[in-house]
């Protein structure tokens, strides 16, 4: 089995320029290619244990952040595509970087229907496995990032998928995207915490991804079973706690925070029904990143009973 | 020359010889053509789909979800079109992939589709503009330039939104712009409608047919155009057993329409690509009578428009070919005093203004 950080670093340029580079990530595989500097960096820091997927190999998703043209060019733009088409405008190329890590998120997002996707982090340790779902800017990635240094594996700081009519999740373990303050928040939090390529002046500000294999079954594909569902909230002037939530309310928020409930009609619905039902809800209301891993490291035993 | 998609979707039992780089590339082709449902369907269709690995076929799978929820969707929102057309005594009629939905027509097996097209009176225009905009349907945002060219040189309005559920609807008068040569009345259209479901109609399966073939020779993009042709050829290849006088009627009207040379060639290049079976002579008989004697310099641009647009389809000169087409749609829309300015308005909007231009946007799309 060979990893990214196997490949001589002239190979993996050259397979990157090239579009040869086929790597692992969960279920699916993704061959990348780009001609931007930045993102070799990035991939060669944020990828460096992913596995390589061999030549014979089926790829789900042929991804590209480049130049093209001389009009890019001049211009300083890149463009992100996806079979060799661009879904989306042309970016500024500084943003490169980011932008493929959107991409990746959104071929996941857009054509993957197998699983129950829901717009969550999800991390595990021991027999236990949490999903948190949140709106963006709840602090789900953060805290995500910080268990992941605590010792949790990062199954996804993005998808959260769960097989219908079960409790399993299917890790998708990618870098997970850190936003403004919270880049400063983790590097605070732990001086482990690897970083690449910094995209500033986003529609999203700065962002900065965080290396998120940090253990070594990272790139197990075994599901797990999920065991709770914590729906993180960062609030600075807010009591900080952890507060059973009723299954009823956790179920709506759930499915909103979902990528494809509605598509997935009926089944959608059912599927939601079997994850909730099997799975412990909580509140997380936290501005503390230590108080709120502890937290979550001391979630009770006890099914809540709601 | 024939590539994946096209072999695969004639001949679906081929996809199980196919290693899984051809997997790879059949797949991005057949997304790239908007066809990866269509794709899927041949092959459920074919019951090969089940040989196939699990990490091909959920991709298929996916497809063919979003074909259903799409389904779902439509059919919601036509009820919903249908009353505010009610409110005003008017008739819904569907086009394109709507009308091919909703009517359960084999065409519509599989087929996606990113808008609602309904064709209404051109005199009723405004009024059927004003009783959506009452309920709770909106013109999104286009710039000044892009809302006169709609209003003054187009055969539909502005593209509505739903407010509520973000659906488009594209409400044309006519099925070509004002400007164009040929200059249809539309109101031939509205003689021969087919009640599809109660309240619903859609045109009549010869003008389906003319239609389809109009859009795609009109049209200056070519995303499209083999989901086009494939469009046609499962038409093609069950309309006449819905009316047995289908193939003596179909030339006539596409003269009475003066729309012979699109059917012309909407004939020629899906029998050409998808071996579609038609009557002895039908061809020739259209293009006879037609004004296309460029056939050969045709071919060239059509046999590379044709293509999913995507590099391992792509013949030698497509770039230059599609820049052709380009050019020969608007020239077939407008006359050339209008078209100049109108070109160099858009290469500036593109350059310069960030709404002059959006990929794949219903809203926004290429005009």
């Amino acid at each position: 089995m060979r990893l990214l950080r196997h490949l001589a670093t002239d190979d993996f340029k050259q397979r990157l320029a090239s579009g040869e580079l086929p790597i692992r990530v969960g279920p699916y595989i993704y061959n990348v290619q780009s001609n931007l500097p930045t993102v070799a960096a990035g991939i060669a820091t944020l990828y460096a244990d992913f596995r390589i997927a061999e030549p014979g190999d089926f790829v789900d998703y042929n991804v590209a952040i480049v130049h093209s043209g001389l009009l890019q060019r001049m211009q300083s733009k890149a463009k992100f595509l996806f079979d060799k088409r661009s879904p989306f405008n042309a970016i500024p190329a500084e943003q490169a970087y980011a932008f493929l890590e959107w991409g990746m998120n959104w071929c996941v997002s857009v054509h993957a229907n197998e699983y129950l996707k829901l717009h969550a982090a999800a991390v595990s340790r021991g027999d236990r496995a949490i999903i948190m779902p949140g709106i963006p800017g709840a602090g789900k990635s953060t805290l995500c990032a910080a268990l992941g240094l605590s010792g949790w594996r990062i199954l996804s700081d993005e998808h959260a998928m769960i097989r219908p009519y079960t409790t399993q999740i299917i890790p998708l373990c990618r870098p997970v995207s850190l936003k403004n303050e919270s880049i400063a928040v983790i590097k605070s939090f732990s001086s482990d915490a690897i970083f690449g390529p910094v995209s500033k002046e986003t529609h999203k500000g700065v962002v900065a991804h965080m290396k998120a294999d940090l253990q070594a079954d990272c790139h197990d594909t075994q599901h797990l079973q999920a065991s709770e569902m914590v729906f993180p909230r960062y609030a600075r002037d807010e009591p900080q706690r952890l507060s059973p939530r009723r299954r009823t309310d956790s179920f709506i928020l759930a499915a909103y925070h979902s990528f494809n409930y509605s598509l997935l009609c009926e089944a959608g619905f059912e599927a939601m029904k079997a994850l909730i039902e099997n799975v412990d809800c909580f509140d997380l209301v936290y501005h503390d990143l230590d108080w709120a891993v502890s937290a979550v490291n001391e979630l009770p035993d006890r099914p809540s009973g709601l | 020359m024939s590539f994946l998609l096209q072999r695969i979707l004639l001949e679906p039992r081929l996809v199980l010889e196919l290693n899984n780089e051809q997997l790879n590339q059949l797949l991005s082709q057949a997304r790239s053509a908007r066809l990866l449902a269509s794709l899927a369907h041949q092959l459920q269709h074919e019951a090969v789909d089940s040989q196939l690995s699990t990490t091909v076929s959920r991709h298929l799978q996916s497809a063919i979800l979003i074909h259903e929820k799409q389904k779902k969707d439509l059919a919601y929102d036509i009820e919903k079109i249908k009353l505010v057309l009610d409110s005003i005594s008017e008739r819904l009629v569907l086009l394109k992939g709507a009308a091919y939905m909703l009517a359960e027509l084999p065409v519509g097996r599989g087929r996606l589709i990113t808008d609602i097209d309904i064709l209404v009176p051109q005199q009723r225009i405004d009024e059927v503009e004003k009783a959506f905009k009452k309920n709770g349907w909106k013109s999104g945002y286009i710039n000044n330039y892009n809302e006169r060219y709609y209003r003054n040189w187009s055969h539909e309005i502005p593209p509505l939104t739903n407010g509520a559920r973000g659906t488009t609807l594209d409400v044309h008068h006519n099925i070509l712009p004002p400007t164009a040569r040929p200059n249809i009345n539309s109101n031939l259209f509205f003689d021969r409608l087919i009640e599809v479901k109660p309240g619903i109609f859609t045109l009549s399966w010869q003008d389906m047919v003319i239609h389809s073939a109009t859009h795609l020779f009109h049209e200056g993009e070519f995303h499209h155009g083999l989901r086009d042709l494939w469009d046609m050829d499962r038409m093609l290849r069950d309309f006449p057993g819905r009316d047995p006088q289908f193939w003596e009627g179909l030339v006539s009207r596409a003269q009475e329409l003066e729309l012979q040379v699109s059917l012309f060639h909407g004939l020629s290049y899906t029998q050409q690509l998808f071996g579609t079976p038609l009557p002895e002579g039908i061809v020739e008989h259209t293009g006879n009578r037609s004004k296309s004697l460029h056939k050969p310099v045709m071919d060239f641009l059509f046999s590379r428009a044709f293509r999913p647009d995507h590099p391992q389809c792509k013949l030698p000169y497509t770039d230059l070919a599609l820049g052709i087409l380009y050019v020969r749609s608007h020239l077939l829309r407008m006359p050339l005093y209008l078209l100049l300015p109108h070109l160099a308005r858009k290469a500036w909007m593109r350059l310069f203004e960030a709404d002059g231009h959006s990929h794949e946007s219903p809203k926004n799309k290429e005009i």
